[in-house]
């Protein structure tokens, strides 16, 4: 689905992405974790357009991404929901979810993912008139997910979706991301909770400072004493 | 009575501030630019209607609104190129460039127009033939109600496009993150265009509205009304849309006051007094929130 193949980045002068290659298959959820600046905001943000790698290579299902537009992107079916929520807080929450499915045209495609949207969020739809800038921040990220979902991606691209909620909702979240991921939607989760981030994806990706260290079936990486010792904090 | 006069004909010189401002806030609010050319398409969009009216002089109903559409349609498409040619190739460089920018380009308008038509004042064909009428005491002409009524009908369109269609949905939400807007599939490009075209064509219509009410147009029209208009939309709060049309009218009418009641030498200064005002009790303007939207 989506190939990642010796991608370098730099920011002026700083070389944040040194030579990262790595694969997700269709229907799979994977991970990339890392420690902070370790880059995998800039992975993400390579992928979606949003910033341009100086070499390497990005395809999807066989199409090169690479020099193509962001909003382009995003229509091929390239989703990706940013690092701390961003949503409109200007808009309500319905505008937030048109402004998801911005690229599309099928309204009745539309009018039924937006119900899937509220059956799978009915918090989102108590409160569908409300500014989106006076949710929760729980809720806020169900909005920035369900925003995601409107787009009806072919892969989410999440970027760290649990930061700064509470453990309950940190184990909501990662449900919601398996339950949408069950019914179609490939995903590259992006995570500091390795942990949930393990137990919730199928393979996994570890990046340090610009280089991948270490890849595998994520049931290896959380026996890993490496990873343990690194990630899980024993 | 001598009050509400006035203030009858501070919101007709207030509606052409208005519509000025709207651009001047629009554009601000997507590109983080204040342009400073804004207050000289308004100028281009009265010579615009001044050279169509004085081809086209058959006395019609519909002579008005087609000068008008014809202005604002011709002031749209030099907004467009304005931002094509000037200012989107600045766009990731720092502010300073852009601004320096938007005053050449105000000088180089003014100065095409200058070469081109002539830099004498012009008297602006009567495209609306006046008449008015007295009422108790209070002098109300057609041109007062028109000019104030073709800017409530433009806001209310602008009102109707910013907020149901897809071009505003974008454009509210490039002005609130671009990046995120571009996540989501905008194109920011043809969004920052569509900006300057509508800030741009309401521009030309104040410049035709001025031209009716105040029959009197040169190259260097924009100036003045241009920092007023800007300075309407921060009084406003800059970036909001409301805002721009309500600080429009407070200032006319402003304008209007202090001439009456102190001078016609402070017609041009009150601007700037209102300026000081809003910048040292609310920087942010009066619907602005005291932390702006932008973080
Ligand atoms: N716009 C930028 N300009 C300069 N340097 C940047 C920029 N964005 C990121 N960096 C640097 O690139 C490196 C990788 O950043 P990135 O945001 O990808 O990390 P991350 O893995 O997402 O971290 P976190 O877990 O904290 O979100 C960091 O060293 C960061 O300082
Ligand atoms: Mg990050």
């Amino acid at each position: 689905m989506l190939e990642v193949n010796d991608l370098h980045v730099y920011y002026g002068g700083i070389h944040a992405l040194s030579g990262v290659s790595f694969k997700v298959e269709e229907g799979e959820i994977v991970t990339l974790i890392g420690a902070n600046g370790a880059g995998k905001s800039t992975c993400l943000k390579a992928i979606s357009g949003l910033i341009q790698p100086r070499s390497g290579c990005i395809r999807l299902k066989g199409q090169a991404l690479m020099g193509i537009p962001a909003h382009k992107i995003a229509e091929a079916g390239v989703i990706h929901v940013p690092e701390g929520r961003r949503v409109f807080a200007n808009m309500t929450v319905l505008e937030n979810l048109e402004m998801g499915a911005f690229a599309r045209s099928d309204r009745s495609g539309i009018e039924k993912d937006l119900r899937e949207v509220f059956r799978r969020f009915p918090r989102l739809e108590e409160r569908k008139y409300q500014l989106a800038g006076t949710l929760s921040g729980g809720e806020q990220q169900m909005l920035a997910i369900g925003r995601g979902l409107m787009a009806r991606p072919k892969i989410m691209l999440l970027d760290e979706p649990s930061m700064g909620l509470s453990p309950i909702l940190v184990r909501e979240i990662f449900d919601i991301i398996k339950s949408i991921n069950a019914a179609g939607t490939t995903v590259l989760l992006v995570e500091q909770n390795a942990y949930m981030a393990l137990q919730t994806a199928k393979r996994a990706y570890v990046l340090e400072t610009g280089f991948l260290t270490m890849e595998g079936p994520c049931d290896k990486l959380l026996a890993d004493p490496k990873v343990r010792s690194a990630y899980l904090g024993e | 009575m001598e009050l509400l006069q006035q203030i009858i004909n501070g919101i007709s010189l207030g509606s052409i501030y208005a519509l000025i401002a709207l651009g001047y806030t629009m554009v601000y609010g997507i590109v983080r630019l204040i342009n400073f050319a804004h207050g000289d398409v308004y100028m281009a969009g009265a010579y615009i209607a001044y050279l169509i009216a004085n081809r086209f002089s058959e006395e019609t109903v519909w002579r008005f609104p087609l000068i008008l559409l014809a202005s604002m349609g011709g002031c749209s498409l030099l907004g467009m190129a304005i931002e094509r040619v000037a200012y989107k190739p600045l766009r990731n460089r720092p502010r300073i460039a852009t601004l320096t920018t938007a005053i050449g380009v105000s000088i180089f308008l003014e100065n095409l127009v200058r070469v081109a038509i002539g830099p004498n004042f012009l008297g602006f064909p009567e495209i609306i033939t006046r008449t008015s009428w007295e009422i108790k005491g209070i002098t109300i002409s057609n041109v007062q109600v028109v000019v104030p009524g073709c800017t409530v009908l433009l806001v209310l369109v602008l009102h109707y496009v910013v907020h149901k269609t897809k071009a505003g949905k974008a454009m509210r939400a490039v002005s609130f993150d671009r990046d995120v807007a571009m996540l989501m599939g905008v194109n920011v490009d043809n969004t920052i265009r569509i900006t300057f075209a509508i800030g741009s064509a309401l521009a030309a219509a104040a410049g035709v509205l001025v031209g009716i009410a105040y029959p009197r147009i040169d190259p260097y029209m924009g100036i003045m009304a241009g920092l007023k208009a800007f300075v309407s939309a921060v009084l406003g709060g800059i970036g909001i849309i409301p805002g721009a049309a309500l600080g429009g009218l407070m200032m006319g009418v402003a304008e209007v006051m202090a001439v009456q009641l102190f001078s016609s030498s402070l017609k041009d200064a009150i601007a700037f007094v209102v300026l000081i005002v809003v910048l040292l009790v609310k920087p942010t303007g009066l619907l602005g929130k005291v932390a702006s939207e932008k973080v």
